[in-house]
């Protein structure tokens, strides 16, 4: 345990690794919103929502290259996958909505495959990856760095979820979604067209999912191949954090971020996924004793 | 219905089969042809690479036909490539090769691009005893299964950044110090290819009596390296290594900029294939490159002249450098035109032995395989990046100029 002497004797690194990991988690935690809505109100998982990311990734770059500062990626990529998500529902998502879940998920599964593929012949299959031309914070005599471009993603986390928030309680479009999520039909019996409900939740899910990937290009690195790690990521953390709860999904992406950078760090990076998916297996263990008590009283 | 066309089946089946073994028994040289045979990935991950390795592969077969091609039993025969795109998936790669041997009859092939693709197609070329040259699979593994028909012009893995731990020693030495009081870090993908990488690192350091401060095992999945490097900052490392294709150098070079590590000696691969001089610019300086290969090398062929002619010719065909991967693509097809005119036959077997005696130099450097089938007479090279161009530092005997260590602090730039 030689790592964990590094942790008592300069506890300084913890600082490090406790604020990497609540940034990083808020940069999960955008995709893992739309998982959540999409989850919610549509009963879809979305097997393609990493390539969702990276496609933002890739309209950033894009804007990068004509010489537009990254930054402006995070509004573009997000109103660019909105269009691109309302097309997919309108030409594959509507079919499959109402049928059994693992229909839905072969559907996203092949809209995944197509993507990779599309991104791969449009932009090549070589890492790519943007500078924001932001800086580092230096903190306790450099021993602690805290990328600037991470503080702009948490700050942007923060603000659409507050922004989603409103959405759900004020706007009409937000009622009808939160009441399409409670019971379809009725809604519908309502007066409200859930089929508009449903391809402004999926393409809200896209334009979510384009702002991560704008925030990920700028952080980390791109390929047309990579989309799974954050399907994945998003769909432990929906699962954690359960359907209904903006504020439960930040908070798992966070405590997950931390909890895995601590992990690699004592364990060794080899082991910074597999602890996330134990801890996973952990929570649901523990979940589902809970809701059994639950049951019982209710008899 | 089908039981009334069986009499009609099985004749046409009959045929069919004849013809293609018909086809077969020509195929390998059609009239003044030598037909050589490839899956290459043209798309899906590795498409990049697949398209340097065919463009090696073309310039040699240009260059070769150009200079009056191979004479065999003493008539001229012209060289040719078939290619087939094998999606960058294993699977498809092993289909493909089993196409070309028994549909299209090759009897020569060239390797596909990766140590993946190669793994899946060598052992279908083993089964039907068919040659395979190639010079993009490095991984360990393909050595080590008594492979009789594989041969690989490239430096094998595990000796990628095994150099920089002699560099490092040296300098240790130069300093008036003891190689055994370098403390090294090594941050390797958990992959096949660059779990050898580290085994030829360990091998080198232990040799030494080196100190492993740091030895992380990057997960594929994962492109964010800040929990090593601030295992770095804590424990001050002299020399850290990172392996993981294109996107662990990406990520490497990018994070120890932008956290401003400072360690005295870093060596990563696939500098070339990330393009880190152009994505970060100053903030990839000094940082040291393994390399199978670098066009200012001095080795020579009598098709190519010496290394920088090479780049020379292949910048105004393709209209780029070339990257080592095109480079030890054309040298396996030079290893095939040098096994053809010794053996002076087509026959597999024969050439197989010849291919096996081979002891050649070609621009790309010596080739000589051991029983193995893995060259061994080459080493790999480690560029050093300074100002921006890649300047060959490493072994001493090609080096063309000096390794700036301990690299600058961030400080003092």
């Amino acid at each position: 345990m030689g790592n964990l002497e590094i942790l008592l004797q300069a506890p300084i690194f913890s600082v490090q690794l406790l604020i990497d990991g609540l940034l990083v988690g808020s940069i999960f935690a955008l995709a893992a919103y739309g998982m959540a809505l999409l989850w919610g109100v549509m009963n879809i998982i979305n097997i393609s929502q990493g390539d969702f990311v990276i496609l933002g990734g890739y309209v950033t770059l894009t804007l990068y290259n004509a010489g537009i500062h990254p930054l402006f990626g995070v509004p573009v990529a997000a109103v660019v996958l909105f269009i691109v998500g309302w097309v997919i529902y309108r030409a594959v998502i509507y079919r499959v909505v109402d049928r059994d879940l693992f229909i839905s998920i072969l559907a996203t599964f092949g809209i995944s495959i197509l993507l990779q593929q599309l991104m791969d012949q449009i932009f090549g299959a070589d890492i790519q990856s943007v500078e924001s031309g932001l800086g580092q914070f230096f903190l306790f005599d450099n021993q602690v760095t805290v990328s600037q471009i991470k503080l702009v993603a948490f700050a942007v986390v923060i603000v659409v979820g507050v922004v989603l928030v409103l959405f759900f309680k004020k706007s009409r479009m937000g009622q009808a979604i939160r009441a399409t999520a409670q019971n379809a039909r009725a809604a519908r019996l309502m007066g409200i067209n859930t089929d508009r409900v449903y391809a402004m939740t999926f393409a809200m899910n896209a334009a979510l999912c384009g702002a991560a990937g704008a925030l990920v290009v700028m952080t980390w690195v791109i390929q047309p191949f990579i989309g799974l790690a954050y399907t994945i990521r998003s769909f432990m953390i929906v699962v954690v954090a359960g359907l209904g709860n903006i504020a439960a999904v930040v908070a798992a992406a966070l405590g997950l971020g931390a909890a895995e950078q601590f992990a690699a760090f004592l364990l060794g990076a080899e082991f910074q996924i597999g602890f996330v998916f134990g801890l996973l297996v952990v929570i649901l263990l523990v979940r589902n004793m809970f809701l059994k008590r639950q049951r019982q009283v209710l008899k | 219905m089908f039981r009334y066309l069986k009499p009609v089946f099985a004749p046409l089946t009959a045929v069919a089969l004849v013809m293609s073994f018909a086809g077969a028994a020509h195929a390998k040289v059609e009239g003044d042809t030598i037909i050589l045979g490839a899956a290459l990935s043209f798309t899906g991950k590795y498409k990049t690479n697949g398209k340097h390795t065919k463009n090696g592969y073309e310039l040699a077969v240009k260059k070769v036909n150009e200079m009056g091609g191979i004479n065999v039993d003493g008539k001229n025969y012209k060289l040719k490539v078939i290619y087939y795109d094998d999606e960058s998936t294993p699977a498809r790669g092993a289909q493909l090769a089993e196409r070309l041997i028994k549909q299209d009859g090759v009897q020569y092939m060239l390797g596909p691009y990766s140590s993946g693709l190669t793994k899946a197609m060598a052992p279908v070329t083993e089964k039907y005893k068919i040659p395979m040259v190639e010079g993009n699979g490095a991984s360990r593994s393909l050595f080590n299964k008594g492979y009789k028909y594989l041969f690989a012009v490239l430096s094998t893995s595990e000796q990628y950044l095994a150099e920089a731990i002699n560099l490092a020693a040296q300098q240790a030495l130069a300093a008036g110090k003891d190689p055994s009081s370098i403390k090294l870090a090594l941050a390797m993908e958990n992959d096949p290819f660059s779990q050898d990488i580290r085994a030829g690192v360990l091998d080198d350091a232990q040799t030494h009596s080196m100190n492993v401060v740091i030895d992380d095992k990057l997960p594929k999945e994962l492109n964010d390296m800040t929990v090593t490097l601030t295992k770095v900052r804590a424990l001050k490392p002299d020399v850290l290594v990172v392996s993981g294709h294109s996107k662990g150098a990406a990520t490497a070079v990018r994070q120890m900029m932008e956290q401003k590590v400072d360690v005295p000696m870093f060596a990563i691969t696939h500098c070339e294939a990330a393009d880190v001089v152009g994505k970060f610019g100053p903030g990839a300086d000094y940082t040291l490159c393994a390399t199978q290969w670098a066009e200012t090398m001095t080795y020579q062929d009598k098709y190519f002249g010496a290394a920088p002619d090479y780049a020379k010719l292949f910048e105004k065909e393709y209209g780029y450098t070339p990257p080592y991967q095109a480079a030890e693509s054309t040298a396996s097809v030079l290893v095939w035109v040098d096994a053809l005119q010794r053996a002076n036959s087509f026959d597999t077997g024969k050439l197989r032995d010849a291919l096996a005696a081979t002891d050649m130099q070609t621009f790309y450097g010596n080739i000589k395989f051991d029983e193995t089938g893995k060259n061994v007479a080459k080493p790999m090279v480690l560029r050093q990046i300074q100002s921006g161009q890649y300047k060959v530092v490493a072994p001493t005997k090609w080096a063309s100029d000096k390794l700036i260590h301990p690299r600058p602090k961030w400080s003092e730039r």
